[in-house]
């Protein structure tokens, strides 16, 4: 009789830090205890607290242990699993009562999950996602069933409309118009695809979708299928992601086996099927149209549109392309109405939204929060802020595609229009902090290095234009910015937006403008002073002697190369800056370590 | 499948499985399973009490955990029902058959059994 349930995560993150050996060492423990009947152990989804990883939970308790490994699990098995002993040193460090000192000892006690609202991410964690019973038992593929024996597609429509949900893949467009417009176009052959290429630096939202819940994308793009009149889809999911992609082949053969993808499903007629087709390295691919053309056989390249893919899209037929989140709220959406989804989020974004945290934050990791909800909250709160005691700079929200968010803004309420109006966009939902130490022309340059690289080539303001922008960056970073650079950037940044192909290239100069906008100043030092105020850019880079601890030796001026030294004996010396060639000869003199380089 | 009401059967038989994750439940068993528990037959109780709960129906609302030495070894085997109402029930020198006397009339029936408290 099965009396405790231990859930290990076996997403990505956790599996890298060796998530399987523990469930297999666990599952030879438990057994050699002979406790295989009582005690059962289910390997799920991502969690999301990815900082604290390999994760483990132990039901009915719901003691939440971290950073597990291997050599714990004799330990957990003997003192928790056989004597309901805690094993205190591997649960979570967190106190719960100021007053009393009482630790959190469960999920939903601490800081990171008590102002989460997971719904897309519902089931993440706490299912296993290989198999298709778990999903049921969690009013899985009831939403489908409703829709097929109780639902006209225009009723579906309506619905989807009513619920104010917007695509989650960054350009927010209502879902339910998207539908529609499929819906209207006459063919007698439709296509449902799902956008699981997630590109973005940083990005794992839909990773962790897939991973831990793919029955939720089937039984959306079904009832997506239903809905506009189609009978195929695709899901296109990233190469990269060997574990997603194991686990839709899972699902979608245990969906096949129930009679919920194939034909005449719950004998109402209804025929629908999916394919999955692996992308292959291309960033351009998660752009819409270059992903259907890379479907239909061909290298990933955008089209102009009109016309759009609701109209003529795959194989030239009406198709509709959800991202993966989107489709993972549809489920409930329908079984609980659009008056429910709407009482969450904003007015004009309805909802939640999930984000991937990075970069310069405590918790790193998977959220999903109401919108609405602040970036303050997000990093502070749930994030737990920022570590090392070091102050927060921007955020950058949107990937490559996006813009920082600096200090001043942090309590703007997060929602797609909000953050447009900050210069910035909501994205796919990679969130990277950044902290002082992080030198915004680099990071443009960063995101811009990544742009040019994944550009496709096809249309000139891309292709050429990007590449521009960051021979200039580059020459900034590198100590060579020119007076009248800022202004080019600006320029060419207006006429990328204004010409170019596809979002890739519309939005490429995003992360120079915004941070342009922001910290205009940082650009302007690395210009006109030749330094890099973080300390970031190793050409930049200054040596300076420190009058405090300075003897005033000489050793260093008499060493130096170039005569940049200078100074009376017994007094501190300096360093004229605009003869040093940083060779670091002084450095390597000096016995007081009086010199560094920043 | 070929209707909702297969898909049903499934979704009622799998949530009593995995009502186990939610770590809810308006009634917590707790058997003492230290060293001293265990020797005196702590693990047919645990067991007798798991069983039953399961052939009761009973798994959506009640979990059965475990705990460590209270100090009482001589009164070993421990249970403590502990119910959301705040009422905490200790029963000591439990057997199997008493687990389920103590789920018929205490879980179900809401009483108590004053014959094996402490």
């Amino acid at each position: 009789m099965i009396r405790s349930h231990v859930l290990i995560c076996s997403g990505t993150g956790c599996t890298s830090s060796g998530s399987q050996a523990i469930a297999a060492a666990l599952e030879k423990e438990i057994e050699a205890k002979g406790l295989k009947d009582e005690i059962e152990v289910v390997r799920t989804g991502c969690f999301g607290l990815c900082a604290l990883g390999p994760i483990m939970i132990v039901y009915p308790e719901g003691t939440f242990y971290n950073r597990v490994t291997e050599a714990d699990v004799p330990e957990i098995v003997e003192e928790h699993l056989l004597k309901g002993r805690i094993v205190t040193r591997l649960v979570h460090d967190e106190i719960k009562d100021e007053a009393t000192g009482e630790k959190a000892t469960t999920l939903g006690e601490t800081r990171f999950y008590k102002k989460q609202m997971r719904l897309a991410l519902r089931n993440c964690g706490l299912i296993n996602p290989e198999k298709i019973d778990e999903y049921i038992s969690r009013d899985g593929y009831k939403a489908l069933g409703k829709v097929l024996t109780e639902m006209k597609p225009d009723e579906v429509i309506k619905l989807m409309l009513d619920s104010g949900l917007r695509g989650r893949g960054g350009a927010g467009f209502p879902t339910g118009m998207k539908w529609s417009f499929a819906a209207k176009s006459v063919s007698d052959k439709k296509y449902v695809v799902c956008n699981a290429d997630e590109g973005d630096p940083g990005a794992f939202m839909d990773r962790s979708v897939l991973e831990g819940d793919p029955h939720a994308v089937i039984e959306a793009m079904a009832i997506a299928g239903y809905a506009i009149g189609a009978d195929e889809g695709y899901i296109y999911v990233r190469a990269e992601y060997p574990i997603a992609v194991k686990r839709l082949q899972i699902a979608i053969a245990q969906a096949r086996e129930y009679g919920l993808l194939g034909k005449n499903i719950f004998s109402t007629g209804f025929n629908f099927d999916i394919q999955l087709r692996l992308g292959a390295g291309a960033f351009v691919c998660g752009e819409e149209t270059a992903l259907l053309t890379s479907i239909e056989g061909k290298r990933g390249e955008p089209r102009p549109r009109p016309p759009f893919p609701a109209v003529k899209g795959l194989f030239g037929q009406p198709t509709i392309i959800n991202n993966v989140e989107t489709l993972a709220n549809i489920p409930q959406i329908i079984i609980n109405g659009a008056d429910w989804f709407r009482s969450v989020g904003t007015e004009k974004s309805k909802g939640t939204k999930v984000f991937a945290l990075g970069g310069k934050i405590v918790n790193t990791g998977l959220v999903e929060v109401p919108m609405g909800t602040t970036l303050r909250e997000i990093i502070y709160e749930i994030g737990g802020g920022i570590p090392n005691g070091k102050k927060f700079k921007a955020a950058q929200t949107g990937g490559p595609s996006g813009g920082c968010i600096p200090a001043q803004h942090l309590d703007t309420p997060i929602d797609y229009d909000s953050l447009m109006a900050i210069g910035s966009m909501m994205g796919s939902g990679g969130l990277i902090v950044m902290d002082e130490d992080n030198c915004m022309v680099d990071i443009a340059k960063f995101f811009l290095e990544f742009t040019v690289d994944e550009s496709c080539g096809k249309c000139t303001p891309c292709r050429i234009g990007t590449r521009r922008m960051l021979d200039i960056l580059n020459r900034i970073t590198s100590g060579n910015g020119e007076d009248g650079d800022i202004e080019k950037l600006e320029e060419l940044a207006n006429s990328i937006k204004a010409s170019a192909l596809c979002g890739l290239g519309q939005t490429a100069p995003n992360p120079v403008l915004s941070t342009l906008r922001y910290f205009r100043d940082e650009y302007e030092a690395h210009i006109y002073e030749k330094r890099c105020p973080a300390g970031v850019c190793k050409a930049l880079a200054r040596i300076t002697i420190d009058p405090d601890k300075c003897k005033g030796c000489t050793a260093c001026s008499r060493v130096c190369p170039v005569g940049a030294i200078s100074g009376t004996v017994k007094q501190p010396h300096t360093i004229d800056q605009t003869k040093c060639i940083k060779c670091g000869a002084c450095m390597e003199k000096c016995k007081f370590g009086a010199i560094s380089k920043k | 499948m070929k209707s909702l009401s297969e898909l049903e059967v499934i979704r009622d038989r799998m949530q009593d499985e995995i009502a186990i994750r939610s770590g809810k439940g308006d009634i917590h068993i707790v058997v003492g399973m230290g060293t001293c528990g265990i020797e005196a037959g702590a693990r047919d109780v645990l067991n007798a009490f798991v069983e039953g709960i399961e052939k009761e129906g009973l798994r959506n609302t009640v979990t059965v955990t475990q705990e460590a030495c209270e100090g009482k070894c001589e009164m070993e085997p421990i249970v403590t029902v502990a119910e959301k109402s705040g009422r905490n029930t200790k029963y000591v020198k439990m057997t199997a058959e008493k687990a389920l006397r103590v789920i018929a009339e205490h879980v179900k029936g809401g009483k108590p059994v004053a014959d094996y408290m402490a």
